[in-house]
């Protein structure tokens, strides 16, 4: 555990990220690691990109990582892949959920999705892609996609001496606890 | 013991817990609002509140000072500007209770004006200062803040920055001390800043700030890590923790918690014990200056820069010229800017506003800034809090000087600016006859922090029932005879408005009232507006409101119903009436 780990989650406003960082964070603090979590507030928070960073090990100084720093990016959006490529370590892994949200600038037509972001992050990395909203959807709701994508995560980083489902389960309102374990064994599954 | 996961500011607030603040005051501003936010879970011990602007939670705070009981006032670095003339006069009249003022920075400016550096600050108010790294330090520093402030009679400078107050690390909780109950005695000599009083407080001044620099050289706040001779590094806040990553296991760290004084003896003695010394730090070379003026040789600010937040990969660039390795995927995202939400109260004004090239547009700090955004691009200037109504006057009258009569100015700003610091701009235009039309744009709530209280929203930041301001009392009782309230999503109403006001023969104002779509109390009755393909001539009108939620394909508008609220600010505008809300 002294290696520390870093991973990036990129995605947009209200996405439900932080959630999966937080999950992330409580398995990791159960398994005696040190963690630092960074998050950036305020203007940026609606329809903008927002970044999540969560870093791990034995200890840990910097909350904050740069370019070509980062183990694993996991992007809820896949146009957010590819904006925050650069910050993947080489030989680092991309967790890509296929799922795309229109910006302000691409609606008033003033700039076009770009095409093939799917395909230009596969050229460069290990990438696991998944629907994370359909198969959220199957389960009954599009609100635990950040649950599925944090099942990948753990399946694509091999993290599985951590006891990930009763961390979920005591992360996560009562209610939604039995949706999100089954978002979680999908999520784990479909990469 | 068990850790918890906190983030700085959340930390600060259980330090002011912990450290027995009985009385809390600020005003909210990324990035240090949290800290308020999290202070009423100890409402039964500690009373917080929202004031209307900086200056007044830092008077507040520094009146309970004075009154015996510990207190705390936040604010974003910019808000320490409003606070200035208390804060550096109360570093000449000394604390009663221990006065802790945190300052947020915000290095790279995620959300903010500009990125000033606030350590001068407490160098040029001549006050201490602490710097907390993690999230421990926040809470533990500030409570070591509290015992400077008392034993030095001087406030604290407690400064963050945005990956300190945003950042979360683990944090050991301690218990709340509490403090005995003061008995209050009146001291003219230290309390009142008379020029008699302050000259003879000035020397008390300049003798504390000695002894705390010499205290600080023994302080805990201030840690040598001893490893080689080879490399020392002075760091401090969150430039540490970067360092501490960037130079090999065998550099030496002398790692600064108390800033200001700099405890120049620590500094001269672990600088003689090291071949190469480095100062580390973000924004200015504050602590490298201090430590060449006192001729120590260091390396610092000709590699780091000036400008912007570090993370590790920056740092080893510009130390060590080691560029990460990074891949280039081909590929490029299209930005995403920030944009008013669907349903934003303000589009309808400043689409109003949009349509007139005479109208000179003076903004103003908030949510509503984003009115200077394409496609609406309804802003000429914004600088400060409050600024709009005044900047607005300062135009007018340049205008008029030179002849330009061809020209109308508005001054804009929300309602929590207008309690903030509008008010004296409200009164600056009737005093002084300017030819200006003062807007409010009273969404009722202080949006762009999140969504904290002001004084005209009716309730306090612990919960409570409050007196809620009449903005339209406040400006009729200035003199504007004129003040039109009106419905900013209702595009005829708001045309009709700014040309009443313009036309009006007595002073006029106005107000375009409509709270915040995500206000939670309120009940909004939202809808949905669809495009009828059919009449839709694809002619893009509707992309002219700068709704996130209108996109235009094929020659067809579509609205987004996962982001439609149903406003129909876009129906309005639609030549063809091809937009409709569903019923």
């Amino acid at each position: 555990m002294s290696e520390v780990k870093s991973a990036l989650l990129v995605g947009v406003g209200g996405q439900g990220a932080i959630l999966t960082a937080k999950v992330l964070v409580n398995g990791l603090m159960r398994a005696g690691c040190d963690v630092k979590m960074s998050e950036v507030h305020g203007m940026s928070q609606r329809g903008g990109s927002v970044s999540t960073q969560v870093r791990w090990g034995e200890k840990v100084y910097s909350p904050l990582i740069g370019k070509g720093a980062a183990d694993i990016v996991v992007a809820f959006e896949k146009m957010e892949a590819v904006r925050y490529a650069d910050y993947l370590k080489p030989d680092g892994v991309a967790v890509i959920n296929d799922f795309e949200m229109m910006s302000a600038t691409i609606a008033a037509g003033l700039a076009q999705y770009p095409a093939g972001t799917l395909e230009a992050m596969q050229k460069h990395f290990t990438c696991h892609v998944l629907n994370a909203e359909k198969i959220a959807l199957e389960l009954g709701s599009a609100k635990c996609m950040n649950i599925v994508l944090f099942g990948s995560l753990v399946k694509a980083l091999g993290m599985d001496d951590i006891d990930w489902e009763s961390v979920i389960a005591d992360t996560v309102p009562p209610k939604f606890r039995e949706l999100n374990l089954k978002a979680y064994r999908a999520g784990y599954e479909a990469v | 013991m068990e850790k918890f996961l906190l983030s700085g500011n959340e930390a600060i607030a259980r330090g002011a817990f912990e450290a027995g603040v009985k009385v809390a005051s600020a005003y909210p501003g990324t990035p240090s609002t949290e800290i308020f936010e999290n202070l009423p879970q100890y409402k039964d011990v500690l009373y917080s509140e929202w004031a209307p602007n900086e200056k007044v939670a830092t008077e507040v705070a520094y009146g309970a000072s004075l009154a015996g009981v510990r207190s705390l006032t936040a604010m974003k670095h910019v808000g320490v500007n409003v606070a200035a003339d208390p804060i550096f006069t109360a570093a000449y009249n000394g604390v009663g209770g221990g006065f802790v003022i945190v300052s947020a920075d915000d290095p790279s400016m995620h959300s903010s004006q500009n990125e000033q550096d606030n350590r001068h600050y407490a160098k040029a108010a001549k006050m201490a200062m602490v710097e907390p790294s993690d999230s421990q330090e926040c809470k533990d520093f500030l409570k070591a803040a509290y015992e400077i402030s008392e034993k030095f009679d001087t406030p604290v400078l407690f400064r963050t920055t945005t990956r300190v107050a945003h950042s979360k690390s683990l944090v050991t909780l301690g218990e709340r001390q509490e403090p005995p109950v003061p008995v209050y005695k009146r001291n003219v000599r230290k309390n009142v800043c008379t020029p008699a009083n302050a000259y003879l407080n000035h020397p008390k001044v300049e003798e504390n700030l000695k002894a705390l620099e010499k205290w600080a050289c023994t302080s805990p706040l201030n840690r040598v890590e001893m490893a080689g001779a080879a490399v020392g590094v002075i760091s401090a806040s969150i430039a540490y923790e970067y360092a501490k990553e960037v130079f090999p296991a065998d550099a030496s760290f002398l790692k600064l918690g108390i800033t200001n004084p700099l405890p120049m003896d620590l500094i001269r003695d672990f600088a003689a014990k090291v071949e190469k010394l480095y100062v580390i730090e973000e924004l200015d070379p504050f602590m490298e200056e201090q430590i060449k003026a006192a001729g120590i040789p260091c390396t610092g600010k000709e590699l780091t820069g000036l400008m912007y937040e570090m993370n590790p990969e920056i740092l080893r660039e510009r130390l060590f010229g080691i560029k990460p390795e990074t891949v280039d995927v081909g590929v490029s995202a299209v930005s995403r800017p920030p944009v008013l939400c669907p349903g934003c109260p303000h589009r309808g004004f400043f689409y109003t506003m949009s349509h007139h090239k005479d109208f000179v547009v003076a903004g103003d700090i908030g949510c509503y800034t984003l009115g200077a955004a394409p496609p609406l691009s309804a802003i000429d200037s914004v600088i400060c809090m409050g600024g709009g109504f005044t900047v607005a006057m300062g135009m007018a009258k340049a205008f008029a000087a030179t002849g330009q009569t061809d020209k109308k100015v508005f001054g804009v700003m929300g309602d929590s600016t207008f309690f903030h610091s509008g008010m004296t701009g409200a009164a600056e235009i009737i005093y002084n006859k300017g030819s200006v039309i003062p807007v409010v744009l009273d969404n009722h709530i202080t949006g762009m922090t999140g969504h904290q209280d002001n004084p005209g929203s009716g309730y306090t930041l612990q919960g409570e029932m409050a007196e809620s301001l009449k903005i339209e009392d406040i400006l009729r009782s200035y003199g504007y005879e004129h003040v039109i309230i009106v419905d900013p999503q209702d595009l005829k109403a708001m045309e009709a408005a700014v040309q009443e006001a313009l036309a009006s023969q007595v002073p006029a104002a106005i107000i375009a009232r409509r709270p915040c779509l995500l206000i939670k109390r309120i009940r909004h009755e939202n809808g949905l507006c669809k495009v009828n393909t059919d009449k839709c001539i694809g002619c893009r009108k509707c992309l002219s409101v700068g709704c996130p939620a209108v996109s235009v394909t094929d020659r067809k508008a579509a609205i987004d119903p996962l982001q439609c609220v149903g406003c129909t600010v876009c129906a309005q505008v639609c030549p063809m009436g091809a937009i409709e809300k569903e019923a």
